[in-house]
């Protein structure tokens, strides 16, 4: 049975759809990723597989537990790390930890086990007195972190985890999230608008405007593709377009950064491109698919551009 | 339903932020002091002559009732700090019901008032009042019921609030007048009609008069305006209404 299990969900807040007909299964020690823009949905159907939103309508169950009707069962069952840091700046890391034992009703012996056992995980174990408020960006994520696997949830969630951290911190939250995953091995669903870190997900869905329009392997996903993509800056797009449709029978599109052509073996098109178009090229680059062009192949926008999706042209 | 450990764990973290605060620690004592040794003695002066009567004695009681007034206010603070700085969200996914929230709150609210209250009982021997064992006592007892009424009453207010800039509305608009009106500064029986009405309502008013029960048994015009159990009757009504709206209004929210 799938750990996670979504059907046709539905959420309308103040007259906004802001999740239709959303469904998704996540099996047991699977990563799964939720991959979109701002304002997708992607924290909506956070919040209500956490139990934090009522829903309107559709089947939403957590380890077979019904989030609707039987919320305190699903929340004993996952852990959460929110979007921003939740935790108390005031205490130290160790009564941060000792408040969420107590919370999930461990006995003393067991949360000290698990605290200290916990704190070398996340390499906090000398840092377990020292008042929250003092550390870093990268430190607190990490408690916070430790702080949502403490209970042992057989699902943790993670609302963008890396939100508003630097780049390098960032990195350094993955690597720890992957050797945590290694260890610790529970299922994992995470929400991000960062294409590479989509990357480490067994599975993603794409969701956009509510709705997933994509839901594979990110390999699979970049597969499809089926090719490279050739992004050029030409003195006249609309000309140059017409001219690669007529020598070479190939559809590109206009973007706001110029045009993209989808191609095999984009290396060995380039000079043929530059042989035979009249029209003069400004810039080219060539790109291996990523998921950010899967991204863009199925939205026609970048994902971190909110305005309304460019018409596609081609 | 109640989970004694987190009801434990939560009122832990209250008191340990309350004592690592010093700011807050010494605010909270030197304001009823400023209260009683500035403002007490100018109208000492100013009254005594008239009466015979110590003013600085008479509002002892009132001071006592609001410093439980603004700590038990303060501290349901923590409510709208935790949901504006996030770790209400914390307590909400986890497995404990909400009213165990709302009673972490309230109790941690109360018991931290009573200190603040307690540690003013102390000053009483200096301004000529004495105060035995048995009266120690019935003080403590009557302000843990006055603290847990106004807690209560702050708590439902506090899960209105989104963020803290409506507290001061609130501070400005319910809490000033509630100490105001509560006779602490002067007979509620000496206001006008309409103005006297408001005080029949108001849990601090029969507060502060519990205490002058205690505090001020002698007799004179600045004693106790109602008898003893009509404090105690409506005090403790009102604690276990506004618990029960907070618990309910808590349960409600998401």
């Amino acid at each position: 049975m799938p750990i996670i299990q979504v059907e046709n969900l539905f959420k309308r807040y103040n007259g906004v759809e802001a999740v239709k007909g959303v469904s998704f299964d996540v099996k047991e020690g699977e990563t799964f990723g939720f991959l979109g823009p701002n304002g997708a949905g992607k924290t909506t159907t956070i919040s209500i597989l956490c139990t934090l939103l009522n829903f309107d309508s559709g089947v939403a169950l957590v380890n077979g537990f019904d989030c609707k009707r039987e919320p305190h069962k699903v929340r004993s069952s996952i852990g959460l790390v929110f979007q921003e840091i939740t935790l108390d700046n005031e205490l130290t890391a160790y009564e941060n930890l000792k408040f969420h034992c107590y919370l999930y009703n461990m006995n003393r012996r067991v949360a000290e086990e698990r605290i200290e056992e916990i704190l070398a995980v996340v390499g906090l174990s000398d840092r377990r007195n020292d008042i929250v408020k003092k550390f870093s960006g990268g430190m607190k994520r990490r408690l916070e972190i430790a702080r949502g696997l403490l209970h042992r949830p057989r699902v943790l969630f993670l609302d963008e985890p890396t939100l508003g951290l630097d780049p390098q911190t960032r990195s350094h939250v993955w690597e720890f999230i992957h050797k945590l995953k290694k260890t610790v091995g529970n299922t994992v669903f995470m929400t991000t608008h960062y294409m590479q870190e989509a990357e480490v997900c067994d599975r993603i869905a794409i969701i956009d405007n509510g709705g997933i329009i994509a839901l594979a392997r990110p390999d699979e996903l970049k597969r499809s593709l089926k090719g490279d993509t050739i992004y050029i800056k030409t003195s006249d797009d609309e000309k140059a377009k017409t001219e690669i449709r007529e020598k070479f029978g190939l559809s590109a599109r206009v973007t706001d950064a110029g045009l993209s052509v989808l191609v095999e073996g984009g290396e060995k098109f380039i000079p043929k491109l530059f042989d035979r178009l009249t029209t003069e090229v400004l810039s080219v680059n060539l790109k291996k698919p990523s998921l950010e062009d899967v991204f863009i192949n199925l939205t026609g926008r970048e994902i971190r551009d909110y305005g309304p999706a460019a018409r596609f042209r081609g | 339903m109640l989970s004694y450990k987190a009801v434990y764990v939560i009122v832990l973290r209250e008191f340990k932020r309350f004592f690592r605060q010093k700011g807050r620690l010494v605010v909270t004592m030197a304001r009823p002091l400023i209260w009683l040794f500035i403002v007490g003695s100018g109208f000492t002066k100013l009254i005594d002559a008239n009466t015979g009567e110590r003013y600085i004695q008479f509002i002892l009681p009132g001071i006592v009732g609001m410093t439980i007034l603004f700590s038990s206010v303060f501290s349901t603070i923590s409510v709208v700090w935790d949901r504006e700085f996030g770790f209400l969200r914390e307590m909400l996914v986890s497995p404990v019901s909400r009213v165990t929230i709302v009673f972490g709150k309230l109790i941690s609210g109360t018991t931290l008032s009573v200190l603040q209250g307690a540690a003013l009982l102390f000053v009483a021997p200096f301004l000529g009042l004495s105060l035995g064992l048995d009266g120690v006592i019935y003080m403590i007892a009557l302000m843990f019921l006055v603290a847990l009424s106004i807690t209560a009453m702050g708590l439902f207010v506090a899960s209105f609030l989104s963020s803290l800039e409506g507290f001061n509305v609130i501070m400005n608009f319910i809490v000033l007048p509630m100490f105001f009106l509560s006779g602490a500064l002067y007979p509620v029986g000496s206001l006008p009609t309409v103005i006297r009405m408001f005080t029949y309502i108001n849990p601090l008013c029969y507060g502060v008069d519990s205490f002058k029960h205690i505090l001020l048994p002698g007799g004179g015009r600045l004693v106790a305006e109602f008898p003893m159990y009509v404090d105690i009757m409506f005090v403790a009504v009102f604690s276990v209404v506004f618990t029960f709206l907070s618990a309910l209004v808590f349960e409600r929210k998401k």
